[in-house]
């Protein structure tokens, strides 16, 4: 094999690359809070001791779990314009599947945070006279908290990974971007070589960050 | 001269689906008496006393705390608002097999917890309360520590002034020593005694049948989901009456009076 390598002209529309990278950044970070929003919500209603509530949301996270997650993509933006007879940009598109998507991850990771907690915990709270609410808030969701920060995190990096399908709906995301910089320099190898050094870099540095999140939160085990 | 009930069940009933657990128990406790109850296991003793505040709803019955009978009438039915039964536990001070201390809070913020968040205290105020608390429980010097390391019976006396800084009418013990190593019975136990000097009100679940002779002014022999028998430590104890009792003595082997 004797393939010569020239990054230059890679480097010369790095500019379209580093845009690529924010709006990755930009996408994945609105999806995360909307997803925890979404979440956040499906928890509740999963944890509610009304039934109406509770087969809603498990029917929801099912749908999420056990379908692909670009068909997601696809659905928010081919399909539900046309339900609403609105049109969609890639950029909403994208957020709704993403977030959605996470929301119903996240859910699981709530939900399962909260009845990981000791029978003995909620008890001990009640017996002092504590309110439901009193003690979901001050002694229940402390100590999920910690508990959900790990499947969180892994969950956030999933989601990270996922906005590169946002690409496929025209999207100027990272891949996008490269797939535009490809087409203009003929230099697939190059140009995606650098995006994967660059998505690499980005979760390398996003993992740093979550392992300092993580110590803060789960400090008093 | 009679005082009135502070404690008063009456036709109490418990059933966890087709397990009739208690068959109908008509009890009362004065103030300042010490029950102690004991029994087989799985006989229902932790489910008799979690009756008493609610941690368990009742199948059937009445609780009356103070003269005054807890639920409300809505249509003909009895119901529990939330506001009640928590106020009801407020009173009625808690003492679990397993300590359930809060792992993420100190031992003082345990201590200071109920005060703040379920009587509306001020830090300040709480914090008084909770070091006057853990002195008298003599953990003077764990303030700052976390529940998991301290030992079990330090952690036990940390829940006993969690409960006690309430200032509950009365106190419900379920099986207090029986997680602790041997060494560390004793000192939980003096705990114990000194609030049964003081003269508080208590209910205690316990295995320990030579505790309970010296600690008791009544005793109560659970067996078939009713009080098989009831009396003085002496009565119950030392002289039971019914068959049942003085087979689960004997089985139960020597203790010490
Ligand atoms: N939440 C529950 N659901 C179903 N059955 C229960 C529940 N709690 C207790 N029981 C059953 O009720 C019976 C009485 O239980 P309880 O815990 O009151 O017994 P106990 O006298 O405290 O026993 P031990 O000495 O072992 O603590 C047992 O047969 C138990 O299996
Ligand atoms: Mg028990």
């Amino acid at each position: 094999m004797n393939y010569s390598w020239d990054f230059r002209p890679v480097f010369a529309h790095f500019d379209m690359l580093a845009l690529g990278l924010l709006n990755t950044v930009k996408i994945a970070a609105v999806s995360i809070v909307l997803g925890v929003l979404v979440g956040l919500v499906l928890a509740m209603m999963r944890l509610s001791v009304r039934r109406w509530l509770r087969w809603p949301a498990a029917v929801v996270i099912e749908f999420y779990r056990n379908t692909p997650p670009i068909v997601h993509f696809f659905w928010f933006f081919y399909a539900f314009p046309v339900l609403l007879s609105v049109s969609m940009s890639p950029y909403v598109a994208a957020v709704l599947a993403l977030s959605t998507q996470s929301g119903a991850f996240y859910a699981e990771v709530f939900r399962g945070g909260i009845v990981s907690i000791e029978r003995g915990q909620w008890e001990g709270a009640r017996a002092l006279g504590m309110t439901h609410a009193a003690l979901m808030r001050r002694v229940i969701v402390p100590q999920a908290i910690s508990r959900m920060v790990p499947p969180f995190i892994e969950r956030s990096f999933e989601l990270l990974k996922t906005t590169a399908l946002a690409s496929t709906l025209a999207y100027a995301d990272l891949l996008y971007q490269a797939m535009m910089v490809n087409s203009q320099t003929f230099r697939p190898l190059e140009v995606y070589t650098t995006i994967a050094a660059m998505y690499l870099v980005l979760l390398v540095t996003a993992s740093q960050l979550a392992r300092i999140a993580e110590r803060r939160l789960t400090a008093y085990q | 001269m009679s005082q009135n009930p502070i404690l008063e069940i009456k036709g109490l009933h418990k059933r966890f689906g087709d397990h009739h657990v208690l068959k109908g128990i008509d009890f009362s406790v004065e103030p300042g008496e010490r029950v102690a109850i004991i029994g087989g296991s799985g006989s229902g003793k932790s489910t008799f006393l979690r009756c008493m505040n609610f941690m368990e709803t009742l199948s059937e019955g009445e609780i009356w705390l103070d003269g005054q009978r807890i639920g409300q009438q809505v249509r003909g039915r009895m119901t529990y608002p939330e506001k009640q039964l928590c106020k009801v536990r407020e009173r009625l001070g808690m003492v679990f097999q397993q300590f359930n201390l809060f792992p993420h809070m100190t031992v003082l913020q345990n201590v200071m917890e109920g005060l703040i968040t379920v009587k509306g205290l001020s830090r300040q105020d709480a914090r008084a309360i909770a070091v006057r608390e853990l002195a008298k429980v003599g953990l003077g010097e764990k303030h700052d520590a976390w529940p998991g390391r301290l030992s079990g019976g330090q952690q036990q006396r940390v829940a006993i002034a969690r409960a006690l800084s309430m200032e509950p009418e009365v106190l419900l013990f379920d099986e207090p020593t029986s997680s602790l190593d041997p060494e560390l019975v004793g000192e939980v136990l003096r705990v114990i005694n000194q609030l049964a000097e003081e003269g508080r009100t208590m209910l205690l679940v316990t295995h320990e049948l030579g505790f309970a002779y010296h600690f008791a002014t009544r005793v109560i022999f659970l067996a078939d989901g009713v009080f098989h028998e009831v009396g003085t430590p002496d009565e119950v104890l030392k002289n039971p009456q019914k068959p049942r009792t003085q087979e689960f003595l004997r089985r139960f082997g020597e203790f010490a009076f």
